[in-house]
C-alpha cells in the first residue's frame, strides 16, 4: 500500500482509540476530573506516567540531539530518568499520603499560607505553558510532514483531539488514553530502532547494537572504515576525520554536572508528573508506580543512545559524496546494489529543516564540521522558492567556495549541508529505506508522544486555576476556610479553564515563539529551583515554616528566571557566566540558593503551628492514606 | 502508632533512602559525569565505560534502585505494622 494511505490508517486508528477511551472514561466529579478518582492501578499509572513524561522532545528530538552532541547528550538521558529515583524516594509516597488534588494544594496547606499557594499556582502555570509550547511545535512538525496538511490545520486537529478527551474525561480520560498512547509510542520507537540495529550492526536488540561491529564498509568520505569495526570506533573515526569532536569524548564536566542535576531535580519537581502519583490508591502503590513508570520509560531511553549512534552513522554513510540530483530522484545505487533513496532529503528540504549549498560546484553533497551558511547558527535563509541548477532550494546566505583552511581542518571535506536535529528520528526510517508501515507507525508514535504530554499539562493548568486559584484562594470562605464553589460549579470551571488553556496552547502552536527550544530549559530550571526544594523541605524538615518556604521559592525562582532571561534572551555574553555556568544548568544553583535561604530564614522566624507539625508527622507514615480527601 | 515508634520508623526510612541515594549518585553523577574520563579508559566491545554509564548504564541502575527501594520499604512497613 502507498505510504500516505498507510499513515492515514495508522493515525486514524490511533485517534479513534483515544476518543473511544475518552467517551468510556468520562469524569463525573471533581475527584475524577483531577485525580481519576484515586483508584488507578499502579501499572496502568506507570504507563500513563511514562506517556505523560515522554514528550515530543523525548520522542522526536532527543536522539537527534545526542546524535550531534555525542557523549554530553548523556546528561539528558540520566537527568530525565534519574529524577524518577528522587521522585520515588523523596516525594511521591508522602504526597500520596497527604492526599489532595494538586501540588499547590500541598504547598498551601503545608505552609499554611495563601501567598505560598499563589506563588505555587503562578509557577505551575508558567512551567506548564512553556512546556506545552514545545509539544505544539512537535505536533506541528509531525502533522505537516506526515499528513501533508498545513501546520496550522495540523495544530487545530491536534487541539481538537486533546479537547475531546481532556475536557470530557479530565484526569480519568487522560489516564486511560495515555496508557494506549504509551503502547503506540513504544512500538513506534522501538520497531524502527530494531530495524536500524539489524541494518547497521546485524544485532537484534538496539541496546546491544551499541557494542556491535559495523555490518558494512563505512565510507566517511575521508576513508573507508572496514566492515567489522566496532561501531563506536567507526563512529569516532568518521566524525574525527570530518572535523567534529570525538563522539564519545565528554566536553565540560562541570556544565554536564550542573545540567544533569537540574534535569533530575526538575523532573522530580514537574507538577504534571507529580500529580500522577495522586491517582493511585495507597502509598505503597505510589512507590511501585514510580518503578513501573521508570521501567516503561527505560525501554525507550535505553534505545535512544543506540538510535542516536546509528542515525549519525547512517547520515554520514548515506549523504556523503552522493550526487544530489540522482539521490533525491531515488536513482542512487550503493556499492552493494541497494538503492539509496534520497526522497526524504527533498521532503525535509521543502519543509525548511534541511538545506544543501553546493560550495565546490561538484553537484555532490558533502557533510563535515562547520557551517555551510552564514549567520545565525548556520541556519539557511531560503530565497523564496528559487531553485539551483540541480533542483536544490537556494538561500540568500550561502557561503562561497571553501577556503584552504576549512578544507585542511576537515581532511579536504567542506560542509555543504544544514540538518535540523529535530528531523533525525522522524527521517531515520526513510534514510534507512525501511518499509512504509514503519514510517506510518512513526507518525502515529510522534503524535501520541506530543498529545499525551500536552493533555497532561493542560489538565494541570486547568486544575491549578479552578481548584487552587478559584477554589482555595479567590472563592474561599474566610470563616470556614472552605471553597464556596459547589462541586458542580468547580467541575464546570475546571472544564472552562481547560478550554482556555487549549486555546492558548493552540495559539502558541500556530504562532510559535522563536525560542521554543531554549524555553524548555526554563521549565526544568524553574521546577528545580521551586517545587523540588519546597516539597522536600515540607516533608523532611518539620521546622520549615511559611517564611522560609516563601522566601526560598521567590529567591530560587527569581534568580533562575533572571539568569536565563539575561543570558538567553537579552544577549548576555558567555564570558559573564557566573562561575562559567551555562543558563541550561543554572537551575541547580537556584535550587541550592532556595535550600540555603529557606533554611536560614526559617530558623530566624517562629516554628510552624502544632497542627502543621502533626500534619508532617502524619505524611511520614504510610498507613491510612485511603482515598484522597473530598471536599 | 505512638510517637516513639513513628520516630524509629522514620529513622529507618531515612537510612534506607540515604543508602540507595548514594548508589544513585555513584552510578550517574559519579560514573557518568565526574569520573567519566577515568572510566573511559576501560573499553568493552568498543564502548567506553564512562560513556556507557552516561548513556545507558545509569538508566538500568535507576530502575533496579526503585524496585529495591519498594521491596525494602515493604519490609519496614510490615515490621512497624504500617502497611495496608
Amino acid at each position: 500500500m502507498e505510504l500516505q494511505s498507510l499513515i492515514y490508517i495508522f493515525v486514524g486508528i490511533s485517534f479513534t482509540i483515544y476518543i473511544g477511551i475518552a467517551i468510556w472514561a468520562r469524569a463525573g466529579s471533581t475527584k475524577e476530573f483531577y485525580i481519576a478518582g484515586g483508584g488507578v492501578h499502579p501499572i496502568a499509572n506507570g504507563m500513563a506516567t511514562a506517556a505523560d513524561w515522554m514528550s515530543a522532545a523525548s520522542f522526536i528530538s532527543l536522539a537527534g540531539i545526542i546524535a550531534f552532541k555525542g557523549s554530553d547528550g548523556g546528561a539528558y538521558l540520566m537527568g530525565w530518568t534519574g529524577g524518577y529515583v528522587l521522585l520515588a524516594m523523596l516525594l511521591a509516597p508522602y504526597l500520596r499520603k497527604f492526599g489532595k488534588f494538586t501540588v499547590p494544594d500541598f504547598v498551601g496547606d503545608r505552609y499554611y499560607s495563601d501567598v505560598a499557594r499563589t506563588v505555587a499556582v503562578i509557577a505551575v502555570i508558567f512551567i506548564s505553558f512553556t512546556y506545552v509550547a514545545g509539544q505544539m511545535r512537535g505536533v506541528g512538525i509531525v502533522f505537516s510532514r506526515f499528513l501533508e496538511v498545513d501546520v496550522n490545520t495540523g495544530v487545530m486537529l491536534g487541539m481538537g483531539i486533546v479537547f475531546i478527551y481532556s475536557v470530557l474525561g479530565g484526569m480519568k480520560g487522560i489516564t486511560y488514553t495515555q496508557v494506549a498512547q504509551y503502547v503506540v509510542m513504544i512500538f513506534a520507537f522501538t520497531v524502527p530502532a530494531i530495524f536500524l540495529s539489524i541494518q547497521v550492526t546485524d544485532t537484534f536488540l538496539p541496546q546491544l547494537g551499541l557494542f556491535s561491529q559495523t555490518s558494512f564498509a563505512f565510507d566517511s568520505g575521508v576513508r573507508v572504515i572496514p566492515e567489522g569495526t566496532y561501531l563506536m570506533h567507526a563512529l569516532d573515526q568518521a566524525v574525527n576525520d570530518l572535523g567534529f569532536n570525538n563522539y564519545t569524548e565528554p566536553g565540560s564536566i562541570f556544565n554536564m554536572f550542573m545540567l544533569t542535576v537540574v534535569l533530575m531535580a526538575g523532573t522530580a519537581g514537574l507538577p504534571h508528573v507529580i500529580v500522577r502519583f495522586f491517582t493511585v490508591p495507597t502509598v505503597k502503590d505510589a512507590r511501585i508506580s514510580a518503578g513501573w513508570a521508570l521501567l516503561f520509560i527505560a525501554i525507550m531511553y535505553t534505545t535512544i543512545a543506540s538510535v542516536a549512534a546509528f542515525s549519525r552513522v547512517n547520515l554520514i554513510s548515506n549523504v556523503q559524496n552522493v550526487d544530489y540530483k540522482a539521490f533525491v530522484a531515488g536513482e542512487m545505487i550503493r556499492a552493494d546494489g541497494t538503492v539509496n533513496n534520497g526522497a526524504w532529503f527533498k521532503t525535509w528540504e521543502q519543509g525548511g529543516l534541511l538545506a544543501w549549498n553546493d560550495r565546490n560546484g561538484d553537484g555532490k553533497i558533502q557533510y563535515a564540521n562547520g557551517a555551510a551558511f552564514d549567520g545565525a547558527k548556520g541556519k539557511p535563509v531560503y530565497d523564496g522558492e528559487k531553485r539551483g541548477i540541480n533542483g536544490q532550494r537556494l538561500t540568500i546566505n550561502a557561503k562561497g567556495t571553501p577556503t584552504e583552511a576549512e578544507l585542511k581542518a576537515n581532511n579536504g571535506v567542506a560542509n555543504e549541508i544544514y540538518v535540523d536535529r529535530d528531523i533525525m528520528v522522524l527521517a531515520n526510517p526513510e534514510i534507512a529505506n525501511l518499509p512504509a508501515w514503519v514510517i506510518a507507525l512513526m507518525a502515529a508514535g510522534g503524535l501520541a508522544a506530543a498529545l499525551s504530554t500536552a493533555a497532561g499539562l493542560l489538565l494541570v493548568i486547568s486544575a491549578s486555576i479552578s481548584h487552587d486559584l478559584f477554589g482555595q484562594v479567590l472563592m474561599k470562605d474566610k470563616k470556614t476556610g472552605k471553597s464556596t464553589l459547589s462541586e458542580k460549579a468547580e467541575l464546570n470551571l475546571a472544564r472552562g479553564a481547560a478550554v482556555v488553556a487549549i486555546l492558548v496552547a493552540g495559539y502558541l502552536g500556530i504562532n510559535p515563539p522563536g525560542f521554543v527550544a531554549q524555553v524548555v530549559a526554563f521549565a526544568f530550571g524553574l521546577a528545580a529551583a521551586s517545587f523540588f526544594p519546597v516539597i522536600i523541605l515540607g516533608i523532611f524538615d518539620k521546622r520549615m515554616n511559611k517564611e522560609g518556604a516563601i522566601t526560598g521559592m521567590v529567591v530560587g525562582l527569581t534568580f533562575t528566571f533572571a539568569y536565563i532571561v539575561y543570558f538567553v534572551f537579552m544577549g548576555g555574553a558567555k564570558e559573564d557566566y557566573l562561575f562559567g555556568i551555562a543558563p541550561t544548568g543554572i537551575g541547580t544553583l537556584g535550587m541550592v540558593l532556595h535550600f540555603v535561604v529557606a533554611y536560614f530564614v526559617s530558623r530566624a522566624t517562629p516554628p510552624p503551628p502544632a497542627e502543621i507539625q502533626a500534619l508532617v508527622e502524619s505524611i511520614r507514615v504510610p498507613s491510612g492514606a485511603g482515598a484522597a480527601i473530598d471536599h | 502508632m505512638d510517637a516513639e515508634k513513628a520516630q524509629a520508623y522514620w529513622k529507618e526510612n531515612i537510612r534506607t533512602i540515604l543508602s540507595l541515594l548514594v548508589v544513585w549518585f555513584i552510578v550517574s553523577l559519579g560514573a557518568g559525569v565526574l569520573f567519566i574520563e577515568q572510566l573511559n579508559a576501560i573499553e568493552i566491545s568498543g564502548v567506553k565505560l564512562g560513556f556507557w554509564f552516561a548513556q545507558q548504564g545509569a538508566v538500568y541502575a535507576f530502575v533496579i534502585l526503585i524496585f529495591v527501594y519498594v521491596y525494602k520499604m515493604g519490609k519496614i512497613d510490615e515490621k512497624y505494622g504500617v502497611n495496608e
